[in-house]
């Protein structure tokens, strides 16, 4: 194909775009619509994915030793802690330590116990895979020398699998809405090659070849997935930047979790809206096209 | 240049509209083809440019077996015939230039030639000076002189017309014909499908009637041989 054929195919898809004004319209808003919905709820997920990741980080298993056990017997038990399998990173914290963070949460009423401290020196530990925490600590359990072995049992079963079920819907939900925004351009993009099937018609009967009818129908799908994808992109950005600036800093003090960062974030996210934009409408006036060219 | 050898044409819904063709139309020459409503004369135009394909038998233009046609070698078929329609079938969008210049454009023509051909041609119509407007701007004989336009302007050797002057007045109807005895007096092949009894008595040519599916009359300079 000359280089001339392919600036007439741009032209051509651009004349179109702005002749079939209102079925331009038309279609450009439902490419708008899905696009701000999908951006949007990516938005939400990669945030909520990221908070998740920060709350299981979180997560560590609190190794409490035996009372009876001396110097040796606890350097030991450190040195077993890091061989289970599974294990990422072992902090140890004497009772002395543990009793100074009880000091700092309920005061110093407790500096009493500082001659007869009646603490457990302690291990925390962390799993590699913080979604095996249980089975981490079931196996250092079963080691000598521990008095008890707690990770939030219970709770943080159900953290994860709350963690993971929002995962999982969020998955499906936003394939369902892709798959939506593809259905409804397609069928946009179809109602307007309804409209011009007689031009297909009449390019066939002067010897277009079917690449010739094609290209011009899929560039202007093209155009109506990059202006729909325009108005989500300015949205998604101005509404990521506020919410940022406000929630930022407040989360900043909980220092439980933090959204992610503005910068390369919102480009991702633009990135993504821009490029199903352009593939949904390449895709929805393939398909519509295809059905026409059989004639 | 046309020849169909034992030509049969049956419909999915039975209708039979070809039952054994045979035929041989020359380069240059001018052909009616007449006969009733629902006779076959519309499937025996469309055979020639392969918008229908034979049941059995062969169609040879210039050589090319259309019954044997791959369709990705259709495009290439076509753009040796031209074709002229009763609605016209001009691309609404497309003013009369861009609707002419489309047939070189699909040919990937270069610009230069391709406004030099589009303006002899709307030249020879006689719509030079209506270039820039729409179709939905002319009225029906300017249109189809458009029509016509576009169809001999990458020079074919075949133009296939049905019923140009179906949906004319008669004073606009004799000046399509008299383009079209231009184009044929250029050595171009001319087949039309018409209904147009006093054009085909006044402007002798060879006239082929069409009935049941057969060839029933073929003779040159013949009469129109159908009541009103």
């Amino acid at each position: 194909m000359k280089g001339r054929t392919i600036g007439r195919h741009f032209r051509d898809s651009l004349k179109s775009i702005s002749r079939n004004g209102w079925m331009t319209f038309a279609s450009v808003s439902a490419v708008t619509v899905t696009l701000l919905l999908v951006g949007v709820f990516v938005m939400i997920m990669m945030n909520l994915n990221k908070v998740a990741d920060d709350l299981e980080r979180d997560v560590e298993i609190k190794v409490i030793v035996d009372l009876t056990a001396d110097e040796a017997s606890i350097t030991k038990l450190e040195e077993e802690i890091k061989k289970v399998s599974g294990v990422a990173e072992v902090v140890y914290s004497p009772k002395e330590d543990e009793l100074n963070k009880l000091m700092l949460d309920f005061g110093d009423d407790l500096r009493l116990f500082e001659q007869q401290n009646p603490l457990h020196n302690v291990f925390y530990a962390k799993a590699v895979n913080p979604q095996e925490t249980a089975a981490v600590a079931e196996k250092i359990n079963k080691l000598d020398n521990t008095f008890e072995v707690k990770y939030g049992e219970g709770k943080i079963e159900k953290l994860f699998s709350f963690l993971n079920t929002s995962r999982n819907v969020g998955i499906v939900l936003i394939l369902a809405l892709l798959f939506t925004a593809m259905f409804l351009i397609s069928n946009t993009i179809r109602i307007t090659i309804v409209a011009r099937r007689r031009d297909i018609e009449i390019m066939k009967l002067v010897g277009a070849t079917n690449w010739f009818i094609r290209i011009p129908f899929i560039l202007e799908g093209m155009w109506l997935g990059i202006l729909g994808a325009i108005l989500p992109i300015t949205l998604v950005t101005v509404l990521y930047y506020n919410i940022h600036k406000v929630l930022e800093p407040k989360l900043a003090q909980g220092n439980l979790f933090e959204l992610l960062d503005f910068s390369p974030f919102i480009y991702q996210v633009n990135g993504l809206i821009l490029l199903m934009g352009v593939l949904i409408g390449i895709w929805g006036s393939f398909m519509s096209v295809r059905k026409f060219l059989r004639v | 240049m046309i020849e169909m050898i034992n030509v049969y044409k049956k419909y999915p819904n039975g209708i039979v509209a070809a039952n054994g063709i045979d035929v041989e139309i020359k380069q240059g020459e001018f052909v009616y083809v007449v006969g009733p409503s629902g006779a076959g004369k519309s499937t025996f135009i469309k055979m020639m440019y392969r918008e229908e394909r034979p049941t059995t038998g062969d169609i040879l233009i210039n050589g090319v077996n259309l019954a044997t046609l791959k369709a990705n070698k259709v495009p290439y078929l076509r753009r040796q015939i031209g074709v002229v329609f009763q609605d016209f079938k001009l691309l609404p969008r497309l003013n009369v230039y861009e609707n002419v210049a489309f047939a070189l454009e699909v040919i990937e023509e270069s610009p230069k030639v391709i406004r030099k051909r589009v303006m002899e041609v709307l030249e020879l119509v006689g719509l030079k000076h209506k270039a820039r407007m729409f179709p939905t701007e002319l009225s029906g004989g300017e249109q189809q002189r458009v029509s016509i336009a576009r169809s001999i302007v990458n020079t074919p050797k075949l133009v296939i017309a049905d019923e140009p002057t179906g949906n004319l007045d008669p004073e606009t109807s004799w000046e399509i014909m008299n383009i079209f005895e231009e184009i044929n007096a250029r050595g171009t092949t001319i087949i039309m499908a018409t209904h147009n009894r006093e054009i085909v008595n006044t402007m002798r040519h060879r006239v082929i009637a069409v009935e049941g599916g057969l060839i029933t009359r073929d003779e040159y300079g013949g009469e129109y041989g159908y009541e009103g």
